[in-house]
């Protein structure tokens, strides 16, 4: 009721304004307690961890920056795991969009049983990391394994896929990709979005399908594409069952995630101070990365509403 | 005049069909990818369940089969009940952590959504853009600083530090979810029963909970679907193999026992069926979650 004169005048003469100041953060009191406790509470004293050295047992001991310092210049695994997971990002970034474009085009094609195919290409990702890892290691086994058993029937060499340090960290991007088809479902939403309008418009320009690929379809999908890299990127960060479950990091530290790392020393040897550091490091890299492809982003993507201005 | 004509539409006939052909060609080529492709992602779901009624012998054999020689039923109970693992509990703890973290998820998440959907108060803004940030937020800053709350709390090895998190907000993707929702409700129905004299809270359970139930199912069973397959919460806080989840219960298998492939099978297609049910019941609203916490 007097809620439309209320929002022209300024909230200083509102009447009621403690009480709808309170009435809101009531509401919204679970997420404020939330991320007080559990993010900004823990942010800050897992800085101050970052400074310190830190074994559970006993009281953090201040010691500056020298985690940090040590992380850059005599940490060798440090380095390893940074880029192991920097290879795996860039591979699965590719491979995993590429893919995942392709079968979202297909699954926007105006052919019958889209429905019963969209289940089909969107089911993996139910599976849950430890079962997918459990299954892709007897897939990928070097003797008794499927994946070999069809290479060799097509009289191509067998691969010790997960063995070896060359092939393990593509084994799990491929592992990755199938489990992957939340960006595949983020494009199908995308690629509806475009209008069909604009396509006709090309064919009458006599487009043909690869040019309205490249002149319609990229264009209006850049913001989708820009969500997923980002998202896609991040999530490469995260990557950390997969290597645990099925190579714990191995062989010769291939597969050795700087996740899998950064648990190690924090539950393995209890270097929480250390540990801590390498959450902060991690952190500034993904914010830094971050903020370069959104600054990036005008460069290629292509955002509707700049036609009009 | 009658020969123009004629000739005419045999021309367009003629191109039609040159047209049709090559929309058949473009669609059987659709076709085949389609089929080709589905096969190809359904086909490691399909080696799994295949593999669970395998023999031991059958399975470290080369050439491998895809089909069973032999089909043994009898891998399931056997693994279900092999030494050193309790599969019943282990559901039974995945269970009770889902059943008391649910409830949380969807109403503080959806008390919070309304709260920045309707609610005109200082600092909204502010609020809602910290939410969102916490989102890019990797979780390992926060790690162990919560492990170390949670030691202190004397919660570890049990399921709180699983549980009591959730109902404070739910999670910020549930909240973005649910806020994009009821912002499409038209403010008219709110207005009309502050009128009548409706709370907000009212307002909140009579007309914004009942119209927003498919995104409160989205949210539901994402949270479902998370808590199932968690794997990196449970490893950090429970250290007893007696309050292990499937996932966790899966691991420690795995690493006992690794080469009876044909038990590991028949245990990775348990932990799925329910998930593969409720995928295949409520497709719509799982994708509809991933579709709207994705996009703007």
């Amino acid at each position: 009721m007097t809620d439309l004169a209320l929002s022209r005048t300024p909230p200083k003469r509102n009447p009621h304004f403690w009480r709808d100041t309170l009435r809101g953060y009531l509401f919204i009191l679970p997420v404020v307690l939330g991320l007080i406790i559990w993010t900004f509470g823990p942010m800050l004293a897992s800085a101050y961890y970052s400074l310190t050295d830190y074994k559970i047992v006993g009281e953090p001991v201040f010691v500056g920056f020298k985690n940090y310092v040590e992380l850059f210049t005599r940490d060798r695994l440090f380095g390893q795991s940074l880029s192991v997971t920097v290879r795996y990002a860039i591979m699965y970034m590719v491979i995993g969009q590429v893919v995942s474009l392709m079968i979202a085009l297909l699954l926007t094609q105006r052919v019958r049983g889209l429905g019963i195919f969209r289940t089909f290409f969107y089911l993996p990702i139910i599976v849950p990391y430890v079962a997918s890892a459990v299954l892709w290691r007897y897939l990928l086994n070097k003797d008794f394994g499927p994946i070999n058993a069809v290479l060799q029937g097509l009289g191509l060499p067998a691969i010790n896929w997960l063995g070896s340090p060359e092939s393990a960290l593509f084994s799990m991007v491929i592992m990755s990709v199938w489990t992957g088809a939340v960006t595949t479902i983020i494009y199908v939403a995308g690629l509806q979005h475009v209008p069909d309008e604009l396509y006709d418009a090309a064919k009458i320009d006599g487009a043909s399908g690869v040019q309205r690929f490249f002149s319609v379809t990229i264009p209006m999908l850049s913001p989708t594409i820009f969500f997923n890299v980002v998202t896609g990127f991040i999530g490469s960060f995260q990557f950390f069952v997969p290597a645990f479950v099925m190579t714990d990091g191995g062989p010769v530290k291939s597969t050795y995630f700087y996740n899998l790392n950064l648990y190690e020393k924090a539950f393995k040897w209890l270097e929480m101070g250390y540990a801590s550091a390498m959450a902060w490091v991690l952190f500034i890299i993904i914010l830094v990365l971050t903020l370069f492809i959104f600054r990036s982003s005008p460069l290629w993507v292509y955002y509707d509403g700049e036609a009009q201005s | 005049m009658n020969a123009a004509t004629a000739r005419q539409s045999s021309v367009t006939y003629r191109s039609d069909t040159a047209h049709r052909r090559r929309k058949q060609v473009g669609m059987g080529t659709v076709y085949a990818l389609l089929i080709a492709g589905s096969l190809l992602f359904m086909l490691p779901l399909i080696i799994m369940v295949s593999t669970s009624f395998k023999s031991f012998s059958e399975i470290n054999s080369y050439p491998p089969t895809f089909l069973p020689k032999e089909w043994l039923p009898n891998n399931y109970p056997d693994a279900w009940n092999y030494q050193n693992t309790d599969f019943p509990r282990w559901t039974a703890n995945t269970l009770l952590i889902v059943a008391a973290t649910l409830p949380g998820v969807v109403i503080s998440s959806s008390l919070c959504a309304y709260g920045f959907a309707r609610l005109r108060f200082p600092g909204r803004r502010l609020w809602f853009m910290l939410v969102l940030a916490s989102i890019m937020l990797p979780p390992q800053v926060t790690l162990i600083p919560l492990y170390i709350l949670f030691f202190r709390l004397g919660w570890l090895n049990t399921f709180l530090p699983l549980i009591v998190p959730a109902w404070f907000g739910g999670g910020a993707l549930n909240i973005f979810l649910l806020r994009q929702f009821y912002m499409q409700i038209p403010r008219e129905l709110d207005e009309a029963a502050i009128i009548d004299g409706a709370s907000h809270l009212m307002i909140w359970w009579r007309i914004y909970v009942p119209l927003s139930r498919p995104a409160l199912v989205s949210v539901a069973l994402l949270t479902v679907l998370g808590i199932w397959n968690d794997f990196f919460g449970p490893l950090i806080y429970l250290t007893s193999p007696e309050n292990y989840t499937l996932a966790l219960g899966l691991n420690m298998f795995q690493g006992l026992f690794v080469t009876r492939t044909d038990y590991m099978m028949a245990i990775s297609t348990l932990m799925i069926l329910p998930m593969v049910v409720m995928f295949l019941l409520a497709q719509r609203y799982i994708v509809q979650g991933f579709v709207t916490s994705g996009l703007k």
